[in-house]
């Protein structure tokens, strides 16, 4: 252990001290206002430290491996949850007094995240996967009135305790056959175990996708996605929809690539029946929702089906293509969802009849900005060019047409037509000619509204220097 | 760059025509109609000052530097996907038509848009450069950018200055669309993959996949995902049924733009990639195609008899016109392909003008059911005098440009197949049935009651103008159709030895 390895652990480090420095705060004086700034000040620092653990990179012991790619979705996980902080002042300030665990639970689920995001073994993907997770059951639980706050906590809560359960016993399961807990020896010891006892790698690797599965709500353990979406304050939700189920994701892709899984046809199969379940049921159950957070509930869960299918690709093509595309895409994905949760959060607020497609009615003429940004969040959930989501089709079809996945192709195309339905049902409720002004927008609002906007166009138009990127990670 | 400042000053123009609202509540309009005939001139200018329009030389279709203009940048080099545009005969006379019909909409908008005219001009303008991109762009990723992308200004325009069912067909317009361009986008990737296996490069540029050699069953594969993506927009039968409700339902100025131009890139798309790209599986399925194209004649006729609605009667004509070009395409003589090239500028002015009387009609009685108007005549003349006119273009009278289109279609056919020409030959007789029903239930007869008191305005100055330039572009089209002709046989000629190089056992027949 020499110094360097400490310096490739800094935002770690500085998200555990800002957690800290809040728990002093608290003991000190409870306040709300200074418990939010230590908490941005954090987030920005950890920030900067992602980009200056760049230069160490490394192995840190057997439980994390900081590297180019986790250093990015750690960046990108932080300047997100920077952006859920902003959502959140606006929903919590009002409440009034003692709020200000809210931050204490945020810091902690981020930490949580990027632990689950630099996991290189068993153990940190558990630890991390669990700091989320607990940190987030009283985030969605947070708001003092009204029932579906409780609901949507308790019914997380009880299915995420099974999904762990089996997480821990596929763990055991591998950790039988193959002697081993990291990805690295799991993966040099995979083949071995496979010839002597196929079952257990098999079930065993089977177990800990559900476990995961989970957590990325892909069908058919889908079920407790949108009672959560909604009943969670917008924040939290747009929390889970991007930090938690991004952190999620990268780990799975870390652990699926480097523990060689991909090779084995049973394993292959398993995810491409979980990701044609999601395309097609996520795009279904989406069509007849009314509230927009539930949509986008069932659109996250068609979205991972999406990028399933760029994961079961590795067993065929270059990985290196495959990591590009899954960078590209958890990419696009985070940055448009939070542009339709942050105009979500600004329009409607926890307002839950304020949530309904209807309410959007008119949004267009009297905050033509923020309507904006919701359309082009719709469209590059759809995946019309020039935005964000139609480079990262691209990306997935590209990859699934070079490893020949026609079947799981054909499911996305299907799932892509039926989806143009319900985003543009939002989109066509704004354009509706409405006599009642609603309330006008602050600054804040805007800008958050044009930036992220900004974003997905930049990322759809001219994504050249951000695939050029990606090729380096 | 004259084809990307084309596309750049109708998108700057639809930004300062929503910003003029701001100045005057009918600014927008003025400045929409000076941007496009802005565009007009500009580009008709640069094509004179160009040396090659003298000889117009036959340009090879697989060398950029032959055509009239060809520009290319890089724009995503990581799949070798580049800002490719070219212009050929065929691009032209259709940018040409865009254009025409550009102006012609905005003037059939100037009072039918009471509500957020700054917003209309410039999505009309938007779709316009939309179209033209899909017209000029020769890179087939962008090509696919642009056929997407048009689709957003043309739904706003549908659903929100649509008539009183105008989300239901701006949604089911955008989805048909939307869908089937998806299978065209995993076309375009499974054939660019398969260049990139065989060369090592990633390429989408059309000059560069005209070389690439696909194994058989995949051509036919690839080669379907493009026909159904442009046989929707066409539209052909049984692909046709967005269409009756969008037309219905959009505004005027929708309605031309869509009808005018938007079922051409259709067309363009078929000629342009769909045969071009994939010689021998089109030649395989050139006999379902006709099929389907006669289909489309005899089924767009009969229903668009049973019709009672205006708009809607005009809307199924034009999917019998429309499989007209399909039958053209798929004969693929040049007999034939000169008529559908004739079919798509004839339909476009005939079917544009049709609209506009429908939007005037509705502008005036507020309803589009034609067993409310009779003896329209009596109280606009000039109105009913220009429909005549136009019903009996419609219909193929010989002298106007749909009669050569047609005509030349039709011969072309029976080189190829006697017995679907002896079907699609029906359709100009059902042609002539209902446009004459169209033109007695509204125009001739008793006055209705209902508007015998009121006092109906004929057509103004503005609207006969803009009908006069209809009107003399389709005698033009009859009576003298060389230039047309000339301008785009020698883009014919080279994709006809393109594809006979690829065909053998044609070339041999020819020889």
């Amino acid at each position: 252990m020499n110094a360097s390895v400490f310096y490739a652990m800094t935002p770690i480090l500085v998200l555990s001290a800002t957690a800290m420095a809040l728990m002093i705060q608290a003991s000190i004086k409870r306040d709300h206002k200074v418990a939010s700034i230590i908490v941005a000040i954090g987030l920005i620092l950890s920030l900067l430290g992602s980009y200056y653990a760049s230069n160490y990179t490394q192995p840190v012991t057997v439980l994390l491996q900081v590297d180019n790619w986790s250093l990015f979705f750690t960046g990108l996980i932080i300047a997100a949850s920077l952006i859920i902080l902003s959502l959140s002042l606006k929903t919590f300030l009002p409440e009034g007094e003692r709020k200000e665990e809210y931050y204490l639970l945020l810091i902690l689920s981020v930490l949580g995240a990027v632990v689950l995001i630099q996991s290189s073994h068993m153990v940190s993907l558990l630890l991390g996967m669990e700091l989320m997770g607990v940190a987030l059951y009283v985030m969605i639980a947070f708001p003092e009135r009204g029932d579906l706050p409780l609901e949507g906590a308790i019914k997380y809560l009880v299915l995420s305790a099974c999904a762990s359960a089996m997480l821990l016993y596929g763990f055991a399961l591998i950790y039988a056959a193959t002697g081993s807990l990291s990805y690295i020896g799991i993966g040099a010891e995979v083949a071995r175990a496979y010839e002597q006892n196929p079952v257990l790698v098999l079930a065993g690797s089977a177990m800990v996708l559900a476990g995961i599965g989970f957590k990325l709500s892909v069908a058919p353990f889908h079920m407790w996605t949108p009672d959560v979406y909604e009943g969670a304050p917008t924040a939290v939700t747009g929390f889970l929809a991007t930090v938690s189920k991004g952190a999620v994701f990268v780990a799975l892709t870390r652990f699926y690539i480097d523990g060689n899984l991909y090779q084995y046809t049973g394993l292959t199969a398993a995810l491409a029946v979980l990701a044609i379940a999601s395309m097609l049921i996520g795009n279904w159950l989406a069509l007849r929702q009314e509230n927009i957070k539930r949509l986008l509930a069932y659109s996250s869960i068609a979205h991972f089906g999406y990028l399933l299918v760029a994961l079961i690709a590795c067993a065929h093509i270059d990985i290196q293509l495959v990591s590009q595309s899954i960078t590209f895409y958890l990419t696009a994905y985070i940055v448009t969802t939070l542009a339709a949760f942050a105009v979500v959060a600004s329009v409607a607020g926890e307002d839950v009849r304020g949530q309904e497609i209807q309410a959007l009615e008119g949004l267009f003429w009297y905050r033509p900005l923020e309507a904006s940004a919701l359309t082009v969040a719709m469209l590059s959930l759809a995946g019309i060019p020039l935005t964000a989501g139609f480079m990262a089709k691209f990306f997935v079809i590209t990859v699934g047409v070079q490893s020949h996945l026609w079947v799981l192709l054909v499911a996305l195309i299907v799932g892509s037509a039926v989806a143009i339905y319900y985003y543009l049902r939002v989109i066509f409720a704004m354009s509706k000619p409405c006599e009642v002004k609603g309330k006008a927008s602050t600054g804040f609002d805007r800008t958050l509204a044009i930036i992220l906007m900004a974003c997905v166009l930049l990322l759809g138009s001219w994504p050249q220097p951000f695939i050029a990127y990606t090729g380096t990670l | 760059m004259v084809m990307i400042n084309l596309i750049l000053i109708l998108l700057v123009g639809g930004l300062l025509a929503m910003l003029s609202e701001r100045l005057d509540e009918n600014m927008p309009r003025k400045v929409a109609m000076a941007v496009v005939l802005f565009d007009l001139i500009y580009l008709i200018s640069s094509i004179l000052s160009l040396p090659e329009i003298a000889q117009l030389q036959a340009p090879i279709t697989s060398d950029p530097s032959t055509w009239l203009m060809h520009f290319k940048a890089n724009w995503i080099p990581a799949f070798g996907i580049s800002i490719e545009f070219a212009m050929d005969g065929i691009s032209l006379l259709m940018v040409l038509l865009t254009l025409i019909l550009g102006a012609v909409a905005i003037s059939a908008s100037w009072t039918d848009i009471v509500k957020r005219k700054g917003f209309f001009e410039a999505n009309l303008l938007w779709s316009l450069a939309g179209v033209l991109g899909v017209f000029l762009a020769l890179d087939l990723l962008l090509f696919f950018l642009f056929w997407e992308v048009m689709l957003i200004p043309m739904y706003f325009m549908i659903a929100i200055w649509g008539h009183e069912n105008r989300g239901y067909a701006a949604m089911k317009f955008f989805i048909f669309t939307q869908a089937s361009g998806l299978l065209m986008l995993i076309s375009i990737l499974v054939l660019a993959a398969i260049n990139q296996e065989t060369t090592g490069v990633w390429t989408f540029s059309y000059f560069d996949l005209l070389n690439t050699s696909i194994p058989e069953q995949a051509s036919y594969w690839i080669m379907l995902g493009f026909f159904i993506a442009f046989v929707v927009k066409l539209p052909g039968f049984p692909f046709h049924t967005w269409l009756p409700d969008a037309h219905t339902q959009a505004p005027t100025a929708g309605s031309v733009i869509l009808a005018g131009i938007l079922l051409k890139t259709g067309a363009y798309g078929l000629i342009r990639f769909a045969v071009p790209l994939f010689p021998q599986a089109a030649l395989d399925f050139s006999y379902p195609a006709m099929l389907l194209g006669a289909a489309g004649v005899v089924y767009g006729a009969v229903l668009a008899f049973g019709q009672t609605d205006f708009k809607r009667l005009i809307a199924y004509s034009s999917v019998s016109h429309m499989g007209f070009v399909l039958l053209g395409i798929y004969a693929w003589n040049e007999l034939a392909l000169q008529g559908a090239v004739m079919q798509m500028v004839a339909h476009g002015f005939s079917t544009a003008a049709l609209f506009m009387i429908a939007g005037s009609i509705q502008e005036r009685l507020h309803t589009r059911d034609m067993s409310q108007m009779s003896g329209l005549w009596h109280q606009m003349p000039r109105m009913g005098a220009v429909a005549m006119f136009f019903v009996i273009a419609s219909l193929g009278l010989p002298g106007l440009g749909n009669f050569v289109a047609e005509f030349l279609i039709l011969l072309g056919l029976f080189q190829v197949n006697v017995w679907i020409t002896v079907i699609a030959a029906t359709g100009l007789i059902t042609g002539a049935a209902y446009s004459l029903l169209l033109m007695q239930k509204s125009f001739q007869g008793e006055i209705n009651k209902k508007w015998a008191e009121s006092k109906l305005s004929d057509f103004g100055q503005r609207e006969m103008m803009t009908m006069a330039v209809m009107i003399i572009a389709l005698i033009f089209l009859g009576i003298y159709p060389q230039p047309i002709l000339n301008i785009a046989e020698p883009v014919l000629h080279s994709l006809l030895d393109l594809t006979a190089l690829a065909l053998p056992s044609i070339a041999e027949a020819k020889l």
